[in-house]
């Protein structure tokens, strides 16, 4: 699970464990290592323990076993304000009582920089978050994305080696988190931040991060780019955490090197890509991507070919989504764009679904 | 967009004329609606606010007493020019309407108030008509003259005079220690009489530094309130709240009884060996202190609590992920933002112990007395209302302008969370 | 004796005003008379000593009642003619007042035919003594070496250190001081009637200003006294007598203590004149007061009552003949006409 570089790593978590009631693990045997410079989203549904590891990392909770450590510095004890960590909050926590500059001087007041230097570091820095107008404003008087920017700028101006951002952009609508998204990926590029990101929307994960731990029950299930994420789900939570997925359990029939056969439905096959710890006999569920499943695939020469009803219809602007049903499944989801799709095609109609070994995913049964 | 707004809006006017007044109908109900809301909170500000206060503060300039008992006799005495004695007419008005003030008790009520421009005059009164006959063969100035010879003094009639006019500031002035002299201009009161100038400084110190006490002692408490697990902050609460079903009159007297010479604390403290002699805790400014600060404490932590419950604990997480140590976390990002529950805890405390007077009454000595405690004197035991209301008068004065100061300092600073 | 009675009344004045309005109302279409007291403790002695006799022996009906001392009451009744009580017992300030007021009808002496037999103060010209009590020199007899005659000997601090308690306010703090002084008894109030006398008398109150706890309800001083917090202190006498009925060895020097009296009066208006005088004949009665004296111990009016009191009761009387030796009256129309003058001046000089 550890990327192996020879660079050292510029966070690193050693078998962090983490309980509250002594009870239940949080987060179990948690090791993970951050390089300079990578934005690292920490993905999961809620109570899957990526607050809490971020929490930890920010010094607000300790271990209650195992390392952290920041550079050479091992954390644990280490109390928060000399952690040197810069830290966005859901809800921005922007001071009420102090004017947007004021929350901007605050982290310089506290390192004693000189009134000069701290005024020109917050001048530079509301400039580029484009706020300078705003300096004198109450966070109050501001909108969810300036305060949002604020918080963002607040977090930056003391140039910490490390950024947390614990959901900053769940407040804001649709819009504007997606704008919000680039502009901390830009902002990450340009000065060349490393930054932990935690969210539960995954596809904010994938826009953002050089890597994607995906956690869940206190483990991480899988840390990768977001393209492996996506193509090469490790497991079945991944696979369904992580974009659209159609899944249908089977029985794993023969078991070569990285391929299988496996039979599901009602007699149907299939050839799939074999996830790990799969042997022959094994229960599986498939998981296939509803783009890469193929509408009346005939021409195209595909390995694995099925009859399906086709139920309704789902119009999204640029593409369609068809429900099918499948081998008894009928939530079987297929992608097509919409100048791809047969005019004559109507709900109820019989059809011909279609896809490749190497886009099917024979993982664990859950 | 606005173009087009500012174009849509004559059209649809045209097409329906009688949109405006449809909208004022509908916005009447709807204010009528609401004035019935308020209409019972409103009706009993006005009985139990409104008029009290406006009765309190007519009454400490209310001179009627003498005009309405013997109206012709003011009327002639202000006509008068104070040099030699009144005129005949003077007299026998006044003979006349003193034999019927006895009926209907306007007798009481001008001795009262001469009483005040020379205590000898209720006597004087009642000598009088003791020996008044209904007629006289001779002039009423010398029948008069002749009952008491203080009819043939002027200052009697220049006291009479002095009570004559329908208002008066001799309350007012004697509220602040000062009087008019006897060429009219105002003057500080004899040395030996001057008291209520000091009362009200004493007013505000012990009021302030019940109010300062109360802050320092309720904002730990409140924030232990507002940090604990609900179960055992309830149950705290719960002492917090108990001392208001206790009768005032019960704390105050258990707070005798520990206090005293013989009570527990100083029994205890001499059985330890602390102190040799018993302490005087109790009938002097420390018992009022500890008494009011008991009694008021809550008042100050509700509204703390109130306030720091809703303060998130992100804010000071936030400070020290700033770099702030937790001290200064606390003391720059916290307390700031509690200062609307401060200034709503102090001002209640403050007016509250302003108006104290039972409890000074029973655990303090008498420099220790309150603007309170002499209102209720006069009003109860001497039935001087226009004393009562002048000193009514001016602590309602003082308590509107702190809360002024205060409103503007609070404003300045912007404390008051949005 | 509105302080000195108050806490005894709160517990039944509710019922009994209630009481008495329900009463007063049934009074008038009976032509029953009404008598209000101050009611509590006294009120209970009063009703033994005083209504149950009466209506037993001359068969007519009373109506009692009992108030707070709330003079805009009668003040009222008078006023609008609607005069529902009969004989009401005031507080000596109220009798001068109502009195100057015209709300008490002056009483006709001649007629009444007891002026004789009382003390000379309980005969005014519109109030009839009802019973006499006393503010005193009273100090713990266990615990103070040696006994203090006079006020003199409560100024002296050499030989009877310790804290002293006097009422917070000028009435009484002012005569004692003068006595202390040496001044006669007989003279306390023609001396501070003089500026110069009042002045001596906050003088002479500066000696012993550290040395003061001033107490201000009547339950303090017996309190403060067995607690040990004063070793003497001025206090009303039924206070010290309730303590030592509960077995305090309290004692009370009599020598200059001032005495006031409640007193029975007529409502201006009343439509029971004659029966209101047989009452107050009646109660003026040296049996009648020796029982309601021997129920609590407020002093006779009538001097003869104390002759049938007990031994021990009769010491405790403001009226026996050793303890009215060097005592004086309150003189309530000083206190009315001056009394505001002395108390801010006293107000002033506490804060000095």
């Amino acid at each position: 699970m550890q990327l192996t570089t020879e660079m050292e790593p510029l966070v690193r978590f050693s078998g962090v464990q983490k309980t509250y009631d002594g009870e239940h693990l949080v987060v179990k045997d948690l090791n993970l290592n951050i390089q300079k410079g990578e934005f690292v989203t920490l993905l999961g549904p809620s109570g899957s323990g990526k607050t809490t590891c971020l929490m930890m990392l920010a010094g607000f909770e300790t271990p209650t076993s195992g390392d952290i450590f920041l550079g050479q510095e091992r954390l644990n004890t280490l109390p928060p304000h000399k952690r040197n960590i810069g830290m966005v909050f859901q809800n921005y926590a922007l001071f009420p009582h102090m004017s947007v500059e004021e929350n901007l001087l605050y982290p310089l007041k506290t390192r004693k920089i000189s009134k000069a230097i701290a005024k020109e570091k917050v001048d530079k820095i509301l400039s580029k978050i484009k706020l300078k107008e705003f300096a004198h404003r109450r966070p109050s008087q501001l909108s969810g994305g300036q305060q949002q920017r604020v918080a963002l700028a607040r977090a930056l101006v003391f140039e910490p080696q490390l950024v947390l951002m614990d959901e900053p952009l769940g407040a804001l609508d649709k819009q504007l988190r997606e704008h919000m998204q680039l502009e901390i990926k830009h902002l990450h590029e340009q000065l060349g931040l490393t930054v932990v990101f935690v969210t539960h929307d995954q596809s904010e994960a994938l826009t953002m991060s050089d890597r994607v731990a995906v956690f869940n029950d206190g483990v991480i299930q899988q840390i990768d780019t977001p393209h492996n994420l996506y193509e090469y789900p490790a497991n079945s939570f991944v696979a369904q955490f992580i974009g659209e997925n159609n899944t249908l359990p089977g029985k794993i029939q023969s078991k070569e090197q990285n391929t299988c056969q496996v039979s599901f439905g009602d007699g149907f096959t299939t050839r799939a890509l074999a996830g790990k710890n799969l042997n022959s006999g094994d229960k599986t569920q498939l998981s296939i991507r509803p783009e890469r499943v193929r509408l009346n695939s005939g021409h195209l020469n595909l390995e694995n070919q099925f009859n399906a009803t086709l139920h309704e219809f789902i119009y999204l602007g640029d593409h369609l989504r068809l429900r099918c049903e499948l081998a008894g499944n009928d939530q079987f989801y297929v992608k097509v764009p919409v100048n791809e799709l047969c005019p004559n095609l109507k709900a109820g109609d019989r059809i011909q679904l279609g896809w490749s070994d190497q886009d099917v995913r024979a993982l664990d049964y859950l | 967009m606005t173009s087009a707004l500012a174009m849509s809006q004559p059209a649809i006017s045209e097409k329906v004329p009688g949109l405006k007044a449809q909208l004022r109908r509908a916005e009447r109900l709807r204010k009528l609606k609401a004035i019935a809301l308020v209409a019972p909170l409103a009706i009993f500000l006005v009985i139990a606010f409104v008029i009290p206060i406006s009765n309190m503060l007519w009454r400490s300039v209310d001179n009627s007493e003498v005009m309405q008992v013997m109206p012709e006799t003011a009327r002639l005495l202000t006509e008068w020019d104070g040099k030699d004695l009144p005129s005949e007419a003077v007299f026998s008005v006044f003979a006349q309407e003193l034999r019927d003030s006895r009926t209907g008790g306007g007798l009481g009520r001008i001795g009262r108030r001469l009483n005040y421009e020379d205590p000898t005059f209720r006597t004087l009164l009642t000598q009088t008509l003791r020996t008044l006959p209904a007629t006289t063969e001779k002039t009423w100035s010398e029948t008069l003259q002749s009952i008491h010879p203080r009819w043939s003094e002027t200052d009697t009639w220049l006291a009479l005079q002095r009570a004559a006019p329908a208002t008066t500031d001799r309350y007012l002035l004697a509220a602040l220690d000062l009087q008019r002299g006897s060429d009219g201009s105002i003057e500080r009161i004899d040395e030996n009489q001057r008291v209520y100038q000091q009362v009200f400084v004493r007013t505000l110190v012990i009021a302030g530094g019940v109010t300062l006490i109360c802050l320092l002692m309720g904002f730990p408490l409140a924030y232990l309130l507002a940090t604990l697990p609900t179960s055992q902050s309830n149950l705290l609460m719960i002492f917090v709240l108990l001392p208001f079903w206790t009768s005032l009159l019960v704390r105050t007297a258990a707070w005798i009884v520990l206090l005293q010479s013989g009570g527990l604390v100083n029994t205890t403290l001499m059985t330890l060996g602390l102190i040799e002699s018993p302490l005087q805790l109790v009938f002097n400014r420390i018992g009022v202190f500890f008494a009011m600060v008991h009694i008021l404490l809550p008042f100050m932590i509700l509204p703390l609590y109130s306030v720091m419950k809703g303060i998130s604990p992100v804010y000071q997480r936030a400070a020290t992920s700033l770099g702030a140590h937790p001290f200064a976390a606390f003391w720059q990002i916290y307390v700031p933002q509690t200062l609307s529950g401060v200034a709503a805890g102090t001002i209640l405390v403050f007016i509250m112990a302003i108006g104290y007077y039972i409890t000074p009454a029973l655990v303090g000595g008498p420099s220790d007395q309150m603007v309170s405690y002499f209102v209720a004197y006069y009003t109860n035991t001497t039935n001087n209302w226009g004393m009562a209301a002048a000193l009514g008068t001016f602590l309602l004065i003082a308590t509107l302008l702190l809360y002024l100061v205060y409103h503007k300092l609070v404003n300045q600073k912007q404390l008051i969370r949005n | 004796m509105n302080m000195k009675n108050t806490l005894l009344n709160t517990r039944k004045t509710a019922l009994v005003t209630g009481l008495a309005i329900a009463t007063a109302s049934l009074a008038l279409s009976a032509q029953a008379m009404t008598v209000i007291s101050f009611g509590g403790s006294s009120g209970d002695a009063m009703q033994k000593a005083y209504y149950a006799p009466f209506v037993e022996k001359t068969g007519k009906t009373l109506t009692p009642g009992d108030y707070n001392g709330e003079f805009a009451r009668i003040r009222a009744m008078v006023e609008t003619g609607n005069v529902s009580w009969d004989v009401v017992e005031v507080e000596s300030p109220e009798l001068v007042r109502g009195c100057f007021e015209g709300l008490f009808q002056p009483i006709d002496w001649a007629k009444l035919g007891i002026e004789d037999q009382l003390i000379p103060e309980a005969v005014t010209e519109c109030g009839v003594g009802s019973f006499v009590w006393s503010t005193v020199l009273a100090y713990d007899a266990d615990r103070l070496e040696g006994t203090p005659l006079s006020w003199a000997d409560f100024w002296d601090l050499e030989t009877f250190p310790g804290k002293r308690g006097l009422r917070r306010g000028a009435k009484y703090t002012l005569e004692f001081a003068l006595m202390a002084d040496g001044v006669s008894s007989s003279d306390v109030y023609d001396v501070l009637a003089t500026e110069e006398g009042v002045a001596r008398a906050f003088a002479k109150l500066d000696e012993i200003k550290e040395h003061i706890q001033w107490w201000e309800a009547g339950a303090q001083p017996p309190q403060w006294l067995v607690a040990g917090d004063v070793v003497m202190s001025s206090s009303y006498n039924g206070r010290i007598a309730a303590a030592q009925e509960e077995g305090r060895n309290l004692a009370i020097t009599w020598n200059e203590s001032l005495y006031d009296l409640d007193y029975w009066t007529i409502i201006e208006g009343s439509t029971q004149v004659e029966d209101a005088y047989e009452f107050i004949r009646f109660a003026s009665q040296a049996d009648t007061q020796a029982v309601y004296s021997s129920n609590i111990p407020y002093g006779p009016v009538n001097p003869a009552a104390i002759g049938a009191l007990s031994e021990a009761q009769a010491k405790r009387m403001p009226t026996h003949a050793d303890n009215l030796i060097g005592a004086i009256a309150v003189n309530t129309d000083f206190w009315v006409d001056f009394g505001e003058e002395l108390e801010q001046r006293f107000n002033s000089w506490a804060t000095r």
